[in-house]
């Protein structure tokens, strides 16, 4: 059972690093795809073709474009992702400076977000097509639909303009400490938690009932088991497997994907990071980011289906 | 009126920087101090936040490099250049203490002596031609190559003078060397993390995409300056974010605001808006190669139907000056008064339109939200045009590829241009009759000549009258019309003190950091 178990988790790094190299492929075309390179998108108007030549020959794009590829791969492969042809500052700088701050925002929007999306997925299944479930269903579809940038800059007018509870940009110099941290990160969190529970409580709700619907569940109730213990010891482990790749899908996209968050409250993140590179055609630098979000991906998932199997005894036992 | 101040003392031949920087010298003292009674003494100390319109990992302190806004705020803060331009665009004398030619083509430089880097270094000569050679470096890859062309050799020629030989007589030099990208670095300097140069901040922190700190720098050569003892300056390119960071207390200068925001921030008690009337300005376009509305006639008929006062209180809620149908602003100093101003005049609208032989057929007239309030203007000339029998047909594309596949290309359309630092510059890309930019397809053989010989003129009343002189034939003959120049809106604390406009850009054009000081 445990062999299986490391053999599994053995099998799916092997695949995750294949599906890394292709990824690194794509995007590395894709970005060649794109009109104009770093050369022209640094020069702007001032892009003469000698003066576009002489970049190129200096930051080596007059290389074809596949011994560029291997180059970096081989650069990445010893553990060097290279420097950022823009500012020519190494590419580990540059993310080492970005990441703490995604991963903060993200790990604390996680445990405001999961817990909160649980139980209200968990009770609305509990008590489904009971008053609270409708108002519930019909509040989180409502909060799902506004957009987030309205959300925040809705937040943004009242907490920080109006009220003055809060501040309005999330990023301080210097050290912070514990509370003035959160005073910083509460219109985030709370915008991207909203955006975030929705997905997430609808997706529990879901999972349970389909669940709660089974025969099995129906015996337990017979045999008069209280409906707190059917839901969470009868039906809540088999329903774990969807929820779990929810709220994985839900986090991964936390430390890439919440580039309006970051460009309302100007908070310094890896998302802002990655756009910057595609606008200046920085390859090395989109690779770097690409190679993260797609690795932060593949972990949260697979951390999701290990759970996953490891609390249903059905998919234990194969 | 403010065009004047440079030409009273009727300049000499070679003399003329000289005598600009003597005067430079006297206006520069009145500048950082507000004129008349509300003139207040700078106060030393307290720190800002302060924020601009952009941020990205291209966010730079290599001078060759900058090409932004906050570029340029960041390099004003660590940097100098030989001259600055001041409130009328003309050049005044900074790490050069004077700038003399010999026919406008050999150009000799005299240092500022005394002057330091941030490691205790003294500024020589050697630094100065590093500096200005690099840029025709091509693995530098310097913006500024183009105008760096013209320097054909560049050598110290003592202990504090260089010397510098054009290709071809260039009487606005001295503006050239005023640009950003000529600030003056250390010689050598090819890494550029942590700037060291004379500015008046020193830097303490610099993260390209984050946010850049400087700290006041004890031994800046302008005796006082700087006041604040640390700025810190980021991006928010969101400007309601930026907006609403201002008027939440987080920072305490917001660049770039728009004219709508500007109610907010005066509502609030303790905030103002800073406005420099600048040279951006969003311009008509009758292409004259055009078939059918292509004539001079259909374009002045265009051209009197601009209403201008009534654009300017309606789409920029008067802040923009109004303009006479040729690109220099009236605060330039080669701004020619004598010009009357054109007006709204749909009577003589009429009189041109039915001379164009265009008739009733309708005519599109392309705007976009990449030419900024092209579609308003539009609208209002459009109801304008209907009363005299024009049938204009508003076309609304997207800003996305404006530039490459509508502008330079419709018929009848907009255009939209940023300031130049000199005429001559401006002149030569878009009205040039060979310059690709010409955007009405304009020729003029007597304006070419006149643009050539103002080049190498030395005197300034001469190029005064010469550059007059073009003025009047773009606003009479071209088909570009100029109804506003739009102002440059900041928006920050009401204790922030001490910017005055200087036409380059906002922020006191792009270099409040040495300027600024906070009120108790």
């Amino acid at each position: 059972m445990n062999a299986a178990m490391l053999r599994l988790i053995g099998v799916r790094l092997l695949l995750g690093a294949l599906t890394l190299l292709i990824v690194s492929a794509l995007v590395f075309t894709a970005t060649e795809l794109l009109p104009g390179d770093v050369a022209e998108a640094l020069l702007g108007q001032s892009a003469t073709p000698d003066a576009v030549a002489g970049l190129r020959a200096a930051l080596h794009l007059d290389q074809p474009s596949w011994k560029r590829f291997l180059l970096w791969l081989g650069g990445l492969l010893s553990g060097d992702p290279g420097r950022s042809l823009v500012n020519r500052l190494p590419v580990v700088a540059l993310i080492g400076n970005r990441l703490p701050n995604s991963l903060t925002l993200a790990g604390i929007t996680a445990c405001v977000t999961v817990p909160l999306a649980l139980t209200l997925g968990i009770t609305t299944a509990m008590w489904r097509g009971s008053r609270y479930d409708r108002i519930v269903g019909m509040g989180i579809i409502g909060i799902v639909s506004v957009p987030e940038f309205l959300i925040a800059s809705v937040a943004v007018l009242v907490f920080a303009v109006k009220l003055r509870w809060l501040p309005a940009l999330a990023f301080r110099s210097g050290p912070q400490d514990f509370w003035a941290m959160m005073r910083l990160l509460a219109m985030p969190v709370g915008t991207l938690a909203l955006v975030g529970i929705g997905q997430m409580a609808r997706m529990t709700r879901a999972a349970l009932l389909t669940v709660l619907e089974s025969s099995y569940i129906e015996m337990a109730r017979l045999k008069g088991a209280g409906a707190i213990r059917i839901v969470l010891v009868h039906a809540l482990p088999n329903a774990l497997g969807p929820i779990v790749n929810a709220v994985a899908l839900s986090t991964s996209f936390l430390l890439g994907g919440v580039i309006i968050v970051e460009t309302i409250f100007n908070y310094p993140g890896l998302a802002k990071l990655m756009v910057d590179a595609v606008s200046t055609r920085d390859l090395p630098l989109v690779q770097a980011c690409a190679m993260l979000f797609c690795a932060a991906y593949l972990s949260m998932v697979l951390i999701a289906d290990i759970v996953a199997i490891v609390s249903n005894p059905r998919l234990r036992q194969r | 009126m403010r065009g004047d101040s440079d030409g009273s003392g009727g300049a000499r031949r070679r003399e003329l920087m000289q005598m600009v920087a003597a005067a430079g010298l006297g206006a520069a003292g009145s500048l950082w101090l507000p004129e008349s009674a509300r003139a207040q003494t700078p106060r030393r100390g307290g720190q800002i936040r302060a924020a601009g319109y952009s941020s990205s990992t291209a966010d730079t302190v290599d001078p060759a490099k900058q090409s932004l806004s906050t570029d340029y705020v960041r390099c004003n803060m660590f940097y100098n250049t030989l001259t600055a331009l001041d409130g009328n665009l003309a050049p005044q004398p900074e790490l050069a203490e004077s700038i003399t030619s010999d026919r406008a083509t050999v150009w000799t430089i005299k240092l500022r002596k005394g002057v330091t880097f941030h490691d205790g270094k003294a500024l020589t000569p050697a630094d100065v031609v590093y500096s200005l050679q690099r840029h025709n470096d091509p693995k530098v890859g310097s913006i500024a190559k183009p105008l760096a062309a013209q320097m054909t050799e560049i050598k110290a020629t003592g202990t504090d003078e260089v010397t510098i030989t054009l290709s071809a007589p260039n009487a606005d030099f001295p503006v050239v060397l005023g640009t950003f990208h000529f600030h003056i670095i250390k010689e050598g300097t090819t890494e550029f993390v942590k700037p060291i140069g004379t500015g008046p901040y020193i830097c303490k922190e610099f993260t390209p995409g984050v946010r850049t700190i400087g700290v006041r720098n004890p031994n800046y050569w302008k005796p006082g300056k700087p006041y604040l003892d640390e700025i810190e300056f980021f991006g928010i390119p969101d400007e309601t974010a930026r907006v609403n960071a201002l008027l939440a207390g987080d920072i305490q200068l917001a660049g770039g605001v728009t004219p709508r925001s500007t109610r907010l921030i005066k509502a609030q008690q303790g905030l103002s808006v800073f406005e420099t009337p600048a040279g951006v300005y969003t311009d008509l376009i009758v292409r004259l190669d055009a078939p059918g509305t292509g004539n001079l006639d259909f374009a002045l008929a265009l051209k009197y139907l601009q209403d201008r006062e009534q654009m300017r209180d309606a789409i920029y809620q008067g802040f923009a000056v109004i303009g006479n149908d040729h690109p220099i602003t009236p605060s330039n100093r080669f701004y020619n008064a004598d010009i009357p101003q054109r007006a709204f005049d749909p009577d003589k609208a009429k009189f041109h339109f039915q001379k164009s032989g265009v008739g009733t057929s309708k005519v599109p007239i392309v705007v976009s939200p990449a030419a900024a309030g092209s579609a308003e203007m539009a609208v209002m000339m459009q109801e304008a045009g209907s009363k005299i029998g024009l049938d204009l047909e508003v076309r609304r594309v997207p800003g996305d590829g404006y530039w490459a596949n509508y502008w330079l290309k419709s018929a009848v359309g907009f255009g939209n241009i940023n300031p130049r630092p000199s005429v001559d510059i401006l002149m030569t890309l878009f009205f040039k009759s060979d310059a690709p930019w010409n955007e009405s397809a304009w020729k003029d053989p007597k304006f070419d000549s006149l643009l050539a010989t103002a080049r190498g003129e030395t005197d300034f009343a001469k190029r005064k009258q010469m550059y007059g002189e073009m003025q009047l034939a773009i606003r009479d003959t071209s088909g570009i019309g100029i109804a506003l120049f739009n102002s440059f809106l900041d928006g920050h604390v009401s204790k922030l003190k001490g910017m005055t406009p200087i036409p380059v850009g906002g922020m006191m054009g792009f270099n409040f950091p040495e300027n600024v000081w906070l009120d108790a």
